[in-house]
C-alpha cells in the first residue's frame, strides 16, 4: 500500500509542477494585461516616443527584424538545404553542430561581436548593426528548422524526382521545399517571434531612438531597447509607458508565434 | 532482342566489406516484363537501382562490370556506368524511368506531377502537355478517375490510385525502360491487381524489369524471372521455366518455399 | 545553375564557420589590451574600474608603498586626468625597465564579481527549475492524457517564447517584492534574479525531458506495467534510466542558456559590483555587466568588457557542446 501512496503523491506533486509552470504563465500574462491596458489608449500608435507615444518603437522594432529576415531566411534557409541535401559527412555535421550551438549563443555577446564591426568603425549607432546582429541569431535558428525540416521528407520523394531526369536543385525546389514547406514556414515565423522580441544584441548596435526614424544608417527606435530605458527612468509615466509597451510587445510575439503553430495543426 | 544487357556487373555499397552483387549476366528483352526475385538482401533491388544509376545519389559505391543500354538512334549498346556528365544522367533516366515501393506524389496538383518530367525535357506547349498528360493518364487507367481534378493535390489521391499517378508520370515522357521496384507491397489486393493489369498492358510500349518478393505476381505478370541469391544470379530463363522445370537446386528450394 | 546552387549553398553553410571563427578572433582582439594588461589574474581579481597604487618594482621595500598609500586618496585626484590624457601612459605593472615611475596609478578591471554572479544566479535558477521541471516533463509524457497534454506542452512552450525583457518587467514589479517578503533584504537581488531566470530555463527544460522521456519505447514501459508496477516506479525504473543522458543534457544545456542571459537578469540582480555577502544581496553578472557598461565603457575599460564577453563566449560554448556531443546525442 506504502507503494500506491507514493504513486499517488508523485502524481500530485507533478500535476503541481505543471500548475506552478501554468501560474507562472497566468501571472505574467495577468500582470501585462492589467497595466499594459490601462495604460494603453489610442495615442500611444499616433506619437512618437518623443511625445509620449509608441509608434516610432513598434514600426523601429519591425523594421529592424524586418531587414534581419530579410537576410537571415534566405541565408538560413539555403545553408540548411546545403546541410541536408548536398552535404557530405563531416563537414556538413560540423556545420549543422556548429549552427545548433550558435542557437543557444549568448546574445549580448553577439551585441558586442557586431558593435566591435560595425559600430564602432562607423561612428555610432546604427540601423545596420542592429540587422545584422539579429540576423546573426536569426540564421543558426533557420538553418536549424530547414535542416530538420527537410530531413523529415521521405527519400524516396528525392529518388522519384531524380529518376524523372530532374537535377538535384531542381529536385529540391520543386519537390523537396515544397513537401516541407508548413514546417518550414513554422520554423520562419518562430524565428521571426523571436528576433522581434530580442533586446540584448540591440543595446549598443542599433540602440533606439525618441523620435521617428526609419533610416538605417542611424540609430533605430526599437521597442524592446526602450522599455529597458524607460523602466530605469523615475517618473511614474516612463513606467506606465514600459508597461504598454511590453503589453504591445508580448502581444506581438505571442501572436506570431501561434500563428506558426496554427498553420501546422492545420496542414499537420 | 536486347534492350538492355548487363555484363559482369558487381556492385559494392559504401563502406560495405563484401560486394551485393557478384558478377551479374543478364539481359532485359525488348518489350518483355522481366521479374527479379529472392529473398531479402540478395541484391535485387541494388541491381535494380544501378539500371538507372539511382545509387550515385550516394556517394562512395564502387562497381565493376557494365551495364548497357540499346541507343534506339543509333542501335549501338553504351555503357551506362560510363555516364559522368549531368545531362547524360539526365538523358539517361529519361530513357530508364523507376517506380518505387511507396507511391511518391509530388506535392503539386494531379496534372503537375503528371507534366512534371515533360517539363523537364523542355516541353512548354500547353496544349501539347495537356494532350500528353492525358494520354498517360489514360494509359495507366487512371484518366476516368480523375479528369474532373487535374488540379486538385496528388496528396489527395488513395494509396492505388497515387502508385497509378506515379506510373502515368513515368510513361509521360516515353522512356524505353521501366523499373518497378516492389510496386504493389504497399497496397491493397484491389489495387494491386489494377497495378498488375496495367504492367502487362505497358509491356506494348516499354521494356519491364520488375522487383518483387511476391512469387505469385512474379509468375502472374512477367515473362522472365531472374532468381537471386545473396548476390548471385543463380538462374534466369523464361518464367514458366523457372516455376516449373527449376534448373537450380536452390531456386526449387525458394520457389516450394523452404526457404525465403 | 545546379553548380551555382551547389556552390552558393556551400558558402551561405561555412557562413556559420566564418561567423564563429570571426566572432571569437573579433572578442579576442578586442580584448587583447585587457589580456595583456591582466592575464588570467583577471579572473579572480574582485575590482571593477578601480584606481590603485601601481607596484613600484618589486626590489624595493615594502614600507616605500605602504606611505604612498597613504597618500593615495589626494594623488587619485590629481592623476584622473593623467589616466585620460591618453592610452600609452599606461605602464604595466611588471615593468622593470621604468627607474623612475612618473604614473603612480593605474585603474584595473577584474572580472571575478561578474563571473560569480553568473554561476551564482545560474545555479539558483537550476536548484529552481530542476524539480519543476522534472514535474512538468513527467505530467506531459507520463501522466496528462493527450488532449490535455498538448495545450499545456503548449502553455508552456510560450512562456518560453516570451521575450526576456518581460521577465524583467513583470520580475522587477511584481515578483521581487514577494521575493524580498519571504526571505528578507534586497528586492533586486542575486536570489531574485536567480529565481526568475530559473522560470525562464524551465519550460526549456522541460520541453527536452519530455522529448527525452517520450524517446522511451513502449515496449520497455509495457513490460514493467505488465509486472504491476505503479506509475512511479516505472518512472523511476525505467523512463528516468532509459532517458537519463537526455534529461542531463537539457539541464546542462539550459545551464550554458541561462549563463547569457542578459534583460531579465539586468533588471533583477543591481548592477552593483560587490561580492554578495548574503543570497539576497544585489551583484552583477557578466552579461549585465557588459550591457551596463558598454556606452560609458572606453580604453581598458571597453577592453576589459569584452574580456569579459570573450569568457563568457568561451564557457558557453564549451558547455553547450558537453550538452550537446556527450548528453543530448540524437539516437539513430
Amino acid at each position: 500500500m506504502n507503494r500506491l501512496l507514493i504513486n499517488k503523491i508523485v502524481l500530485w506533486l507533478s500535476i503541481l509542477s505543471a500548475l506552478i509552470g501554468l501560474g507562472f504563465l497566468a501571472w505574467i500574462l495577468i500582470t501585462l494585461f492589467v497595466k499594459g491596458l490601462s495604460s494603453l489608449h489610442f495615442n500611444l500608435f499616433i506619437n512618437d516616443l518623443v511625445n509620449g507615444g509608441l509608434r516610432n518603437l513598434i514600426i523601429g522594432q519591425f523594421e529592424l527584424a524586418f531587414f534581419a529576415s530579410l537576410v537571415g531566411i534566405p541565408l538560413g534557409m539555403v545553408a540548411g538545404i546545403y546541410i541536408q541535401e548536398y552535404g557530405r559527412g563531416r563537414y556538413a555535421s560540423l556545420i549543422r553542430d556548429l549552427s545548433d550551438i550558435m542557437v543557444s549563443a549568448p546574445s549580448i555577446v553577439i551585441g558586442a561581436f557586431v558593435y566591435a564591426i560595425a559600430v564602432k568603425p562607423f561612428g555610432g549607432a546604427n540601423g545596420y548593426a542592429g540587422v545584422l546582429a539579429l540576423s546573426i541569431m536569426m540564421i543558426p535558428i533557420i538553418i536549424n528548422t530547414t535542416d530538420s525540416m527537410l530531413s523529415l521528407v521521405p527519400r524516396e520523394l528525392r529518388e522519384a524526382g531524380i529518376a524523372l531526369g530532374a537535377s538535384k536543385y531542381k529536385v529540391i525546389f520543386d519537390i523537396v521545399i515544397k513537401a516541407a514547406k508548413v514546417g518550414i514556414m513554422t520554423g520562419i515565423l518562430l524565428s521571426f517571434a523571436r528576433i522581434v522580441g530580442e533586446t540584448a544584441p540591440l543595446l549598443f548596435t542599433s540602440e533606439t531612438s525618441s523620435y521617428f526614424n526609419m533610416n538605417l544608417s542611424e540609430a533605430m527606435p526599437s521597442l524592446t531597447v526602450s522599455i529597458y530605458n524607460l523602466a530605469n527612468e523615475p517618473e511614474q509615466s516612463s513606467r506606465d509607458l514600459a508597461w504598454a509597451a511590453s503589453f504591445i510587445l508580448t502581444i506581438i510575439v505571442l501572436t506570431i508565434n501561434l500563428t506558426g503553430r496554427f498553420i501546422t495543426r492545420k496542414k499537420g | 532482342m536486347a534492350i538492355m544487357d548487363i555484363k559482369n556487373f558487381s556492385f559494392t555499397y559504401a563502406g560495405a566489406l563484401t560486394p551485393s552483387l557478384k558478377k551479374i549476366n543478364l539481359s532485359i528483352k525488348k518489350n518483355s516484363i522481366t521479374a527479379l526475385i529472392g529473398p531479402s538482401g540478395c541484391g535485387k533491388s541494388t541491381l535494380l537501382r544501378s539500371m538507372n544509376r539511382i545509387h550515385d545519389l550516394y556517394p562512395g559505391n564502387t562497381y565493376d562490370g557494365q551495364i548497357l543500354l540499346k541507343n534506339l538512334k543509333n542501335n549501338k549498346m553504351e555503357n551506362i556506368l560510363d555516364i559522368k556528365k549531368e545531362n547524360d544522367f539526365i538523358n539517361l533516366r529519361q530513357k530508364v524511368g523507376m517506380i518505387f515501393q511507396k507511391p511518391t506524389p509530388f506535392p503539386m496538383s494531379i496534372f503537375d506531377n503528371v507534366a512534371y518530367g515533360l517539363k523537364l525535357m523542355g516541353l512548354k506547349n500547353k496544349s501539347e502537355l495537356k494532350d500528353r498528360v492525358e494520354i498517360a493518364l489514360k494509359g495507366s487507367a487512371l484518366w476516368e478517375e480523375v479528369k474532373d481534378r487535374l488540379n486538385k493535390p496528388a496528396s489527395g489521391l488513395s494509396g492505388g490510385q497515387q502508385q497509378r499517378l506515379c506510373i502515368a508520370r513515368a510513361v509521360a515522357v516515353k522512356p524505353e525502360v521501366l523499373l518497378f521496384d516492389e510496386p504493389t507491397s504497399a497496397l491493397d489486393p484491389i489495387s494491386t491487381g489494377a497495378i498488375e493489369e496495367l504492367i502487362v498492358e505497358l509491356k506494348k510500349d516499354v521494356s519491364i524489369a520488375i522487383v518483387t518478393h511476391n512469387m505469385q505476381q512474379a509468375s502472374r505478370i512477367s515473362d522472365f524471372t531472374a532468381f537471386m541469391y545473396l548476390g548471385d544470379l543463380v538462374e534466369f530463363d523464361k518464367t514458366e521455366n523457372i516455376f516449373l522445370n527449376p534448373k537450380e537446386k536452390q531456386t526449387e528450394d525458394y520457389i516450394t518455399g523452404r526457404f525465403g | 545553375m545546379e553548380k551555382l546552387f551547389q556552390k552558393l549553398s556551400f558558402a551561405s553553410a561555412s557562413l556559420v564557420l566564418v561567423l564563429l571563427v570571426g566572432i571569437f578572433i573579433t572578442l579576442f582582439h578586442t580584448a587583447k589590451p585587457a589580456i595583456d594588461e591582466f592575464g588570467t589574474h583577471f579572473i579572480v581579481e574582485p575590482a571593477w574600474n578601480k584606481e590603485i597604487q601601481l607596484d613600484i618594482p618589486s626590489n624595493q621595500s615594502p614600507t616605500i608603498k605602504e606611505t604612498i598609500e597613504d597618500d593615495e586618496t589626494i594623488i587619485d585626484e590629481d592623476d584622473e586626468e593623467l589616466l585620460n590624457d591618453s592610452d600609452d601612459i599606461i605602464v604595466d605593472e611588471d615593468d622593470e625597465d621604468i627607474s623612475n615611475n612618473i604614473k603612480t596609478t593605474k585603474t584595473i578591471f577584474g572580472g571575478l564579481v561578474p563571473i560569480i554572479g553568473t554561476l551564482l544566479t545560474t545555479s539558483i535558477a537550476l536548484v529552481f527549475a530542476l524539480p519543476i521541471s522534472m514535474g512538468i516533463a513527467v505530467f506531459l509524457s507520463q501522466i496528462a492524457p493527450k488532449n490535455i497534454a498538448t495545450p499545456v506542452g503548449i502553455a508552456i512552450e510560450l512562456l518560453a517564447a516570451i521575450p526576456s525583457i518581460i521577465f524583467g518587467m513583470w520580475g522587477l514589479y511584481y515578483f521581487a517584492p514577494i521575493v524580498a517578503n519571504l526571505f528578507g533584504g534586497y528586492q533586486v537581488s542575486l536570489l531574485t534574479a536567480g529565481l526568475v531566470l530559473g522560470v525562464m530555463i524551465l519550460p526549456f527544460m522541460a520541453a527536452i525531458t519530455r522529448d527525452s522521456m517520450n524517446t522511451t519505447p513502449d515496449v520497455l514501459k509495457e513490460s514493467a506495467y505488465a509486472l504491476g508496477a505503479t506509475k512511479f516506479e516505472v518512472i523511476k525504473d525505467v523512463i528516468f534510466p532509459y532517458s537519463k543522458t537526455g534529461i542531463i543534457g537539457s539541464i546542462i544545456l539550459a545551464l550554458g542558456r541561462a549563463m547569457g542571459e542578459t534583460m531579465a537578469v539586468a533588471f533583477l540582480i543591481g548592477a552593483v559590483y560587490s561580492i554578495p555577502k548574503s543570497i539576497t544581496d544585489p551583484t552583477i553578472s557578466i552579461p549585465v555587466a557588459m550591457a551596463v557598461n558598454f556606452g560609458e565603457a572606453s580604453g581598458l575599460g571597453e577592453n576589459s568588457l569584452f574580456y569579459l564577453g570573450l569568457i563568457l563566449f568561451v564557457i558557453s560554448f564549451v558547455i553547450i557542446s558537453i550538452a550537446k556531443f556527450y548528453f543530448l546525442k540524437k539516437k539513430d
